[in-house]
C-alpha cells in the first residue's frame, strides 16, 4: 500500500482534502448506482406505477410479484417457466469454459514469459490479437465449422467456441503475471533436475491463486453475459440464460412489462455479481504484479 | 439367406417408421411476450393433439433480427430448424439458397388457393409450390385516435392528409401533441409509408416500393409524400426519439397525444388496458386511405427424417385450420389470412380490417407493407429506411430525400 | 525423452497456436474472401471484384459508422483510462469504505446490457429521466437531451460505456498501484518530494504492463460494442449511432446482405490492425522483463 497520504501539511488542509476525497468518491458511487437502482426500483412497482410515476421514484406499495414471475413465469416463448430452466444451461457452458480456458492460459502464460524460444513472442502477439475480432466476424464460418465438426446446438460446442475465444485474454493475464516471476528461479530448479510441468506444478501454481481469480472473474464475467454465441450455436434445450432474457425483455408487438425485464435481469446477473462481490478483493491481490518476493 | 433377411426386417422397420413417424417440429419464432405465446401455445396445443412434438426455439427483438442470425447460424451448420417465422419476399430468398421444403401436397389438398386472396397465396409460394403457410393479416396503416381528446375538440378521424394536418394545428393550438411517435426506424417506416399509399394510391405504391421504378421515386408525387412527412415531423412531441411504440400508444390512451400512426397489434394495448373501440378509442385506416398488410406466416426447412417432415406436414395444416385462425387472431389482434372465417366474435376494428381487405383483393389495391418486410428484399427495404429514418431525423429537404433514396436504393441491389 | 522435454514449451503452446490460426485469422480470411463476393443471404463463393467496397464507401450510413468509431472508441478507451485511474489513486488513500467502494466501481461489468440499456435509456431520456427529475426540482430550464439529438447521440452511448468498464480498468490500476516497490516511494519522501510529483515520475511509469492490459481491454470492449449501441439507441436518431459492429450485424443479419457485412468486416479489422499492431510491437519488444 501506498504512503503518501500521510504527509503533514497542515490538519486543516488534510481535513479538507479527506473531505473532499470522500465528496469525490461518494459523486462517482452515485453515477454508477443510479442505474442499478432504477432497476430495483421498478422492479419492485406495478405496472401503472410505472407508467405514471416518476423514473427515480420509490415505489409506493413494495411489489414483489414481478420476481416471481421473473423466475418462474415469464413468458420465453410458447413455455412460460421464466428464467429457471435456462439457469442451469448458463451453468454447464460457463463453468467447464472457465476452468478450461483459465489452465489453458496459464500454460499458454507459463510458457511464453518462462520458456521463451524463437518465435514465442510472434506467436503471443498472434494470440492477443484474437482479442480484437468482434465477434460477428466469427459467426458464420464458426457455424460451418461447429457443423462439420458436428457439435452445433450442443452445450460442447458453446463451450468450445467460448474456450477458443478466451485463450487471448487468458494467455494474456497470466503471462502478465508470470513475467515477474525472475528467471533465475526456474534456472535454478533445471539445475535440481525438475522438467517442465514439475517445475509449473511446484512453483508457478502455488503463486498463481490471485491472477487465477483474475482470470476466472473476467472469463466467467464474458461468458455468462455472452448473447451472441449463445443464440446462434444452441437450440431449444441448450439456450443460455441470456437469450431467455432477451426473450423476456425484447418481445416486440407485445406487452412490455418492465417491472418484470428489470426482476429478470438482476436474476441473470447475480451469479456474476455474487463472484464480484465475494471475490472482490482476491481480484486486487491477483492483479498485483510483482508482488513476490524473493 | 441371413442377408435377406436382414435386408427385408430393415425396409419393414424403415417403411413402418415411415407411415408411423411421430409428427416432430422445432419451430424458430419470436412471439415471446405475454399474448402473443399465448397465441402459439394454441397452435402447440393442436400439434399435440394430433400426437405432435412441438418443440420451442423463440428469439425475442427487433421484429426477427436476432431470430435471423439464429437461424443463419443454424443452416449454415447443417442443422435448420423445423419450421421458422418468416414473411415477405424472405420465404423467397431463402428458397433461392435451396433450404426449403415443399408443403405443395397439403396447400392443393387443402385447397388453399380458394381459401387465400391470390397476393398472400403468392408470398407463400416458391416456384408456383406452397413451401409457407400464413397465420394472419396484420394491417400496417391503422391511424388510432383518442376519442375523448377529440370529442372535446370538435374532430373526427381525418380522411385525407390536408384534413389531418388542419386537425392536427387545431390540436398544437390547444396544447395536445397531435402525433404520438416512437422514434425508431421501423416506426418512421411506417409512417412514411402509410402516406405513400394515401396521397399516391395503390399503383403508385406498387411502383415506388415493389417495382422501385426509379422515375416513380423520384417523382413529384415522392417529393409531396416527404413533404407531408416533413409536416408530420412538425406534429410530434420532442422526446420521441428511441420510444418504444407502446410507449407512444400509452400517451394516446392517456390523452396526452390525439392521434397515432400504427399497425393493429397497437389495438392489443388498448384493449389490454380495458378500452373499448368505438367508445374509448377510434381506430381508421390513415388518411388517403389504402390497404398496406403484413402477413406472418411459417415456412418450411428442409430438413432429414419422416417425423420432422411429418412434423412439417401436420403444421402446415394446422395453420390453416379454421380453428386456429380464429383462436390465434383473436388474441394476437390481425385477422385471419383465410378469408372464410367469420369474424363475429372480432371487434369492430377487426372486422373493418376484414372488410376492407376484402375489398382491397378485389379491386387490387391490396398492396404489401414495405416496412414490415413483405413488399422487398431486406437490403433494399433497409436503403429506404435509411433514407427515411435520416430525412425524419435531420432538416433534409424533400428534394434531397429523394435523390438519396433513389441512390440508396440503386446502392443496395 | 529429452526431445520431448526440450520441445515440451512448443507442443503446449501449440494447440492455442493451431486453434487460433484457425478460429482467428482463418475466419478473418473467410470474411475477407466473402467481402469480394456478391453474398446475399449466405455466403457464395464466386469472386465478383471490389464492388461490395465500392457500395461500402458509397453508403452514408458507414460513413457515420466510422467516424462514430473514431469519435467512440477515442473518447471512451481514454475517458475510462483517465476515470479508472483517478477512482484508483482516490481509493489508494487509505479509504474506510474501500471494499465497498470498489465492488459498487466494479460491478457495472456483471451485468449484461441488454437491460441496464434500458435503465440508461430511461435515465438519458428528456421526458423521463435526470432532465424531467431536475426540471421537477425546480430548473425549468435544464436539458440534457442528448439521447436525441442526432449530433449529441454517441457521447450518451460513451457515458453509458464508460459507466459499465471503467470500473474494470480502477480494479487494474488500483492492484498496479499497490505493486509498486515500497521503498523507492519511501526514498523520495524522504527525499522530500511531493506526493504528485511521485505519482507522475515514479508510479504511474512503473505500471506500463498495466496500461497495456486496460488498453486492450478497452480496444477490446469499443470494438464489440454492439450490445451497447442496442439496447440504449438502437443505432438512432436515424443511424446517427451507428457503429461499424452495428452496421456490419444489421447487413449480415437483418439485410441478408452479407457481402456488404464481410467488406465492412475486413475494412474494420484492418483499422484496428493498423493501430494495434504497432502498439503491440513497441510493447512487446522492448519490454523482455
Amino acid at each position: 500500500m501506498t504512503d503518501t497520504s500521510t504527509q503533514r501539511t497542515g490538519d486543516f488542509k488534510n481535513a479538507l482534502l479527506r473531505a473532499g476525497l470522500y465528496a469525490m468518491l461518494i459523486l462517482f458511487a452515485l453515477y454508477y448506482l443510479m442505474p442499478l437502482f432504477v432497476m430495483l426500483v421498478t422492479s419492485l412497482k406495478s405496472l401503472d406505477e410505472i407508467r405514471t410515476g416518476s423514473l427515480l421514484g420509490l415505489p409506493r406499495d413494495v411489489d414483489f410479484s414481478a420476481w416471481g414471475k421473473a423466475w418462474s413465469g415469464a413468458c420465453t416463448g410458447v413455455q412460460c417457466e421464466g428464467l429457471r430452466p435456462y439457469f442451469w444451461n448458463s451453468v454447464l457452458i460457463a463453468v467447464p469454459a472457465v476452468l478450461i480456458s483459465t489452465f489453458l492460459g496459464a500454460m499458454n502464460g507459463y510458457v511464453i514469459s518462462q520458456w521463451h524460444f524463437k518465435g514465442s513472442n510472434m506467436i503471443f502477439a498472434l494470440l492477443l490479437f484474437g482479442c480484437f475480432i468482434p465477434f460477428q466476424v466469427i459467426l458464420l464460418p464458426m457455424a460451418i465449422m461447429l457443423g462439420k465438426m458436428k457439435i452445433a446446438g450442443t452445450i460442447s460446442g458453446l463451450i468450445f467456441v467460448h474456450v477458443i475465444y478466451g485463450l487471448g485474454f487468458t494467455t494474456l493475464f497470466f503471462r502478465n503475471y508470470y513475467i515477474t516471476i525472475p528467471v533465475e528461479l526456474v534456472k535454478a530448479a533445471k539445475v535440481d533436475g525438475a522438467g517442465f510441468f514439475r517445475i509449473f506444478w511446484s512453483i508457478f501454481v502455488p503463486l498463481s491463486a490471485p491472477i487465477v481469480v483474475v482470470t476466472v472473474i473476467w472469463q466467467f464475467t464474458q461468458i455468462w453475459n455472452d448473447f451472441l454465441f449463445g443464440v446462434s450455436f444452441s437450440q431449444a434445450g441448450t439456450q443460455p440464460i441470456t437469450v431467455a432474457l432477451n426473450n423476456i425483455v425484447n418481445s416486440t408487438t407485445g406487452v412490455k412489462e418492465y417491472n418484470v425485464d428489470m426482476a429478470a435481469a438482476i436474476i441473470a446477473a447475480l451469479p456474476t455479481l455474487l463472484v464480484y462481490v465475494v471475490a472482490g478483493k482476491y481480484f486486487i491481490r491477483g492483479l498485483t504484479a510483482g508482488s513476490v518476493k524473493g | 439367406m441371413m442377408l435377406k433377411k436382414t435386408i427385408l426386417a430393415a425396409t419393414v422397420a424403415l417403411t413402418a417408421g415411415a407411415v408411423w413417424a411421430e409428427p416432430q417440429a422445432e419451430v424458430l419464432h419470436w412471439w415471446t411476450s405475454g399474448g402473443e405465446a399465448k397465441s402459439v401455445a394454441v397452435l402447440m396445443e393442436e400439434f399435440a393433439g394430433r400426437g405432435g412434438t412441438w418443440t420451442d426455439m423463440p428469439v425475442a427483438g427487433g421484429g426477427g433480427d436476432a431470430a435471423m442470425t439464429a437461424l443463419r447460424a443454424r443452416v449454415l451448420s447443417g442443422n435448420a430448424p423445423t419450421a421458422v417465422q418468416l414473411k415477405g419476399p424472405a420465404i423467397q430468398e431463402w428458397y433461392e439458397e435451396g433450404v426449403l421444403a415443399n408443403i405443395n401436397a397439403v396447400g392443393v389438398e387443402q385447397n388453399w388457393d380458394e381459401l387465400l386472396p391470390t397476393a398472400i397465396a403468392d408470398h407463400m409460394k416458391c416456384d408456383g409450390e406452397y413451401c409457407a403457410a400464413p397465420v394472419n393479416v396484420h394491417r400496417v396503416n391503422w391511424m388510432w385516435g383518442n376519442a375523448q381528446v377529440l370529442a372535446d375538440a370538435g374532430l373526427e378521424m381525418p380522411t385525407t392528409w390536408a384534413e389531418f394536418n388542419a386537425a392536427a394545428e387545431k390540436l398544437q393550438g390547444m396544447g395536445i401533441t397531435p402525433l404520438a411517435h416512437g422514434g425508431q426506424a421501423w416506426q418512421d417506416a411506417t409512417m412514411f409509408e402509410s402516406i405513400a399509399v394515401g396521397l399516391g394510391g395503390a399503383e403508385f405504391f406498387q411502383a415506388a416500393f415493389v417495382d422501385l421504378d426509379e422515375a416513380t421515386l423520384t417523382s413529384d408525387t415522392m417529393v409531396a409524400v416527404f413533404d407531408q412527412l416533413r409536416t408530420l415531423r412538425g406534429f410530434v412531441d420532442d422526446d420521441f426519439s428511441g420510444r418504444d411504440w407502446n410507449l407512444a400508444t400509452a400517451m394516446v390512451m392517456n390523452g396526452e397525444a390525439a392521434f397515432q400512426i400504427m399497425g393493429d397489434w397497437a389495438k392489443g394495448e388498448f384493449m389490454a388496458a380495458g378500452l373499448e373501440p368505438g367508445k374509448d378509442f377510434l381506430c381508421a385506416p390513415t388518411p388517403g386511405g389504402g390497404y398496406l398488410y403484413n402477413v406472418d406466416s411459417f415456412a418450411m426447412f428442409s430438413v432429414e427424417g419422416d417425423d420432422k417432415i411429418a412434423g412439417q406436414n401436420l403444421l402446415a395444416e394446422l395453420i390453416m385450420g379454421e380453428n386456429f385462425q380464429e383462436v390465434f387472431n383473436l388474441n394476437k389482434g390481425s385477422i385471419p389470412a383465410r378469408l372464410d372465417v367469420a369474424l363475429d366474435s372480432f371487434d369492430y376494428c377487426a372486422r373493418r380490417s376484414g372488410y376492407d381487405m376484402d375489398v382491397a383483393s378485389g379491386n387490387g389495391s391490396l398492396m404489401p407493407s414495405y416496412a414490415h418486410g413483405m413488399a422487398l428484399r431486406g437490403a433494399q427495404a433497409g436503403a429506404i429506411t435509411d433514407t427515411v429514418t435520416a430525412f425524419f431525423n435531420s432538416d433534409m429537404s424533400s428534394a434531397d430525400a429523394v435523390a438519396a433514396l433513389a441512390t440508396a436504393v440503386k446502392n443496395s441491389m | 525423452m529429452e526431445w520431448l522435454q526440450r520441445h515440451m514449451p512448443k507442443m503446449v503452446l501449440a494447440p492455442s497456436f493451431f486453434a487460433v490460426l484457425l478460429f482467428v485469422y482463418g475466419f478473418i480470411a473467410w470474411t475477407a474472401y466473402v467481402s469480394f463476393t456478391r453474398s446475399r443471404l449466405l455466403p457464395k463463393y464466386e469472386i465478383e471484384g471490389v464492388i461490395q467496397y465500392e457500395r461500402l464507401f458509397e453508403s452514408p450510413r458507414w460513413e457515420v459508422a466510422i467516424t462514430n468509431l473514431a469519435i467512440f472508441g477515442i473518447l471512451f478507451i481514454g475517458i475510462a483510462m483517465i476515470l479508472g485511474l483517478l477512482l484508483a489513486i482516490l481509493l489508494d488513500q487509505k479509504i474506510r469504505t474501500e471494499g465497498a467502494l470498489r465492488t459498487i466501481y466494479l460491478y457495472p461489468m456483471a451485468l449484461s446490457f441488454i437491460v441496464t440499456g434500458t435503465a440508461w435509456k430511461w435515465i438519458l431520456n428528456p421526458g423521463l429521466g435526470i432532465e424531467a427529475v431536475v426540471k421537477d426540482m425546480g430548473w425549468e430550464s435544464f436539458e440534457f437531451d442528448w439521447l436525441t439529438d442526432p449530433d449529441m447521440a454517441i457521447y450518451t452511448v460513451v457515458i453509458a460505456g464508460v459507466w459499465q468498464s471503467s470500473g474494470f480498468v480502477m480494479a487494474l490500476f488500483l492492484a498496479g498501484l499497490r505493486s509498486v516497490d515500497e521503498e523507492i516511494i519511501r526514498a523520495a519522501m524522504v527525499d522530500g518530494v511531493s506526493t504528485a510529483r511521485i505519482y507522475r515520475s515514479i508510479i504511474i511509469p512503473s505500471m506500463a504492463p498495466i496500461f497495456m492490459s486496460a488498453l486492450i481491454v478497452l480496444s477490446h470492449l469499443a470494438i464489440k460494442s454492439f450490445d451497447l449501441v442496442i439496447a440504449l439507441t438502437g443505432g438512432g436518431p436515424g443511424y446517427a449511432t451507428d457503429l461499424p459492429a452495428t452496421y456490419m450485424y444489421a447487413m449480415a443479419f437483418s439485410r441478408g446482405d452479407l457481402g456488404q457485412a464481410a467488406s465492412s468486416a475486413t475494412v474494420m479489422m484492418m483499422v484496428v490492425v493498423a493501430i494495434i499492431v504497432p502498439y503491440l510491437y513497441s510493447e512487446l519488444r522492448t519490454r523482455r522483463d
